[in-house]
């Protein structure tokens, strides 16, 4: 895989030992409708680190990804109270553009969701609709982001194809390329490899490894061994609650709460 | 019913596993004693021609527990309950080694010898005994307070050895003749103190299977 080329080289590195916040989440409560979703959560999540959030079915998670860039607004029931602050500002703030928050912090799905284009218009996507026209800039993003994506080898020779002839693999990684064309700050998934076979779903991991010098990840996963392998942090949520949020050698060796333990080896969930 | 009842199975018949390779360790090491004391030459050939079959039986722990590592990928307590299933079977299997040693010392020592075998070898062997007997109790309840007490089981069969091997040594000044003989008995001691050893390792195990800690209780 290739690691020479990484999006954002021009931006200063964070020196790793300072350890900041992307996110700084107090007393978030969600309801969709009369029913609340997620309790009283409180927790910080780092800066370029992988956090994983497991928990059964049902339990949150994907409701508190999709908290993160506000699009768990597009269902209209949805109230929240309670602060995010995604680097020091309240992103719930009614003057926050929410189309800007989620320039900064993008998202890739369970399922691969290429548009129906070629592979470069895929890519070139997002940077025209941010105004990005000319040939040459937008030649250099789409080679930049595939490559940071780690698909670049696969596709140059074929980018004027429709992205729907790759296999699924490739179309997530499509995807994530996609995502980085933006330049965001923080890409959250939401159980990226779950409609992955097992190679593609190594590559992929592979590639979040490669991105965290970069950018800030936050994955959602069912897979135990996933989260356990990728991510720094854990969090596990159960019934709209966090439970435990650890560094990952912790939780997944000797996890704090009983309820943790019982879920990671399999006596509940 | 949990969610892995199969793989949950499976980890309490590796624990039976584990408990009927202490049964035969600690098997072993009475009948290495009671051969010992009776000069009988046949039973500690036996015993060293059965130690093949224990061999084979934490051999079998250790392909079990890797099997289950490699096929249920188990966190947190599961994982390090294959991880001393590994470790316990390994002290059981070097335990029952000691009981072997034992035996091909009655073995040179031969069915006439003149020498009288000192009642201390069998106070330690009986403490030893009872330390096994701890240990797989402490491993069975996960209880580390049990666990603690071999630490002070082992300072009592070190300090029996100790005095031992005082008196064995001031034989062979008044008893030179006799050298090659209480060497050999000064080996059997030996071996039962380091059997002893091994046991505090299973008290180790207990402690890191409740705790996920390390814990010295050789200190």
């Amino acid at each position: 895989m290739n690691t020479t080329h990484v999006l954002k080289t021009e931006q200063v590195k964070p020196n790793p030992k300072e350890e900041k916040n992307v996110f700084e989440i107090a007393g978030l409560n969600l309801w969709y409708g009369n029913d609340q979703a997620l309790y009283d959560i409180n927790m910080n999540i780092p800066e370029n680190q992988i956090t994983a959030i497991i928990g059964p079915s049902g339990c949150g998670k994907s409701t508190f990804l999709k908290t993160l860039n506000r699009m768990v607004e597009m269902v209209p029931t949805v109230k929240t109270s309670g602060t995010i602050k995604y680097k020091g500002t309240n992103i719930f703030d009614p003057k926050r553009n929410v189309e800007d928050l989620r320039t900064h912090v993008g998202m890739v799905f369970q399922k691969p969701n290429p548009f129906p284009k070629s592979i470069y218009d895929n890519i070139a996507y997002g940077p025209r609709i941010h105004g990005i026209k000319k040939k040459k800039d937008l030649d250099e993003i789409v080679e930049k982001s595939l490559r940071g994506a780690a698909i670049w080898d696969e596709v140059k020779d074929r980018l004027d194809e429709n992205a729907y002839g790759l296999s699924g693999g490739q179309q997530q990684r499509l995807c994530i390329a996609r995502c980085l064309a933006i330049e965001p700050d923080v890409i959250l998934m939401d159980e990226p490899t779950s409609a992955l076979d097992p190679i593609s779903t190594l590559k992929v991991e592979e590639l979040v490894q490669e991105l965290k010098e970069n950018y800030s990840i936050i994955i959602v996963t069912h897979n135990m061994q996933q989260a356990a392998r990728v991510s720094d942090k854990t969090a596990f949520f159960l019934n709209g609650e966090l439970v435990e949020f650890s560094d990952t050698n912790t939780l997944f060796s000797n996890p704090e709460d009983q309820r943790t333990e019982d879920y990671i080896t399999g006596r509940f969930g | 019913m949990t969610v892995r009842e199969h793989f949950h199975q499976d980890l309490g018949e590796l624990k039976k596993l584990i408990h009927e390779l202490a049964e035969d360790t600690k098997r072993a090491l009475s009948d290495a004693i009671d051969a010992l004391y009776s000069r009988d030459v046949d039973r500690a050939q036996e015993i060293i021609d059965h130690d093949v079959k224990l061999d084979k039986k934490e051999l079998n722990i250790n392909e079990q527990a890797i099997l289950l590592i490699a096929k249920q990928q188990p966190f947190a307590k599961d994982l390090r309950r294959l991880i001393i299933a590994l470790k316990i079977s390994s002290d059981l299997e070097r335990m029952a080694d000691y009981a072997v040693n034992i035996a091909k010392s009655t073995i040179r020592l031969g069915k006439d010898h003149p020498l009288e075998v000192h009642p201390q070898i069998r106070k330690m062997a009986d403490v030893a005994l009872d330390m096994v007997n701890l240990a797989m109790k402490a491993f069975e309840h996960e209880d580390i307070s049990l666990a603690k007490k071999l630490a002070e089981m082992d300072d009592e069969v070190d300090d029996m050895y100790s005095s031992l091997i005082r008196e064995m040594l001031e034989e062979t000044a008044t008893n030179p003749r006799m050298i090659q003989h209480i060497m050999q008995m000064a080996f059997g001691a030996r071996y039962i103190e380091r059997f002893a050893d091994h046991i505090t390792n299973i008290g180790e195990n207990v402690f890191y299977l409740v705790k996920g800690e390390t814990y010295d209780l050789n200190e």
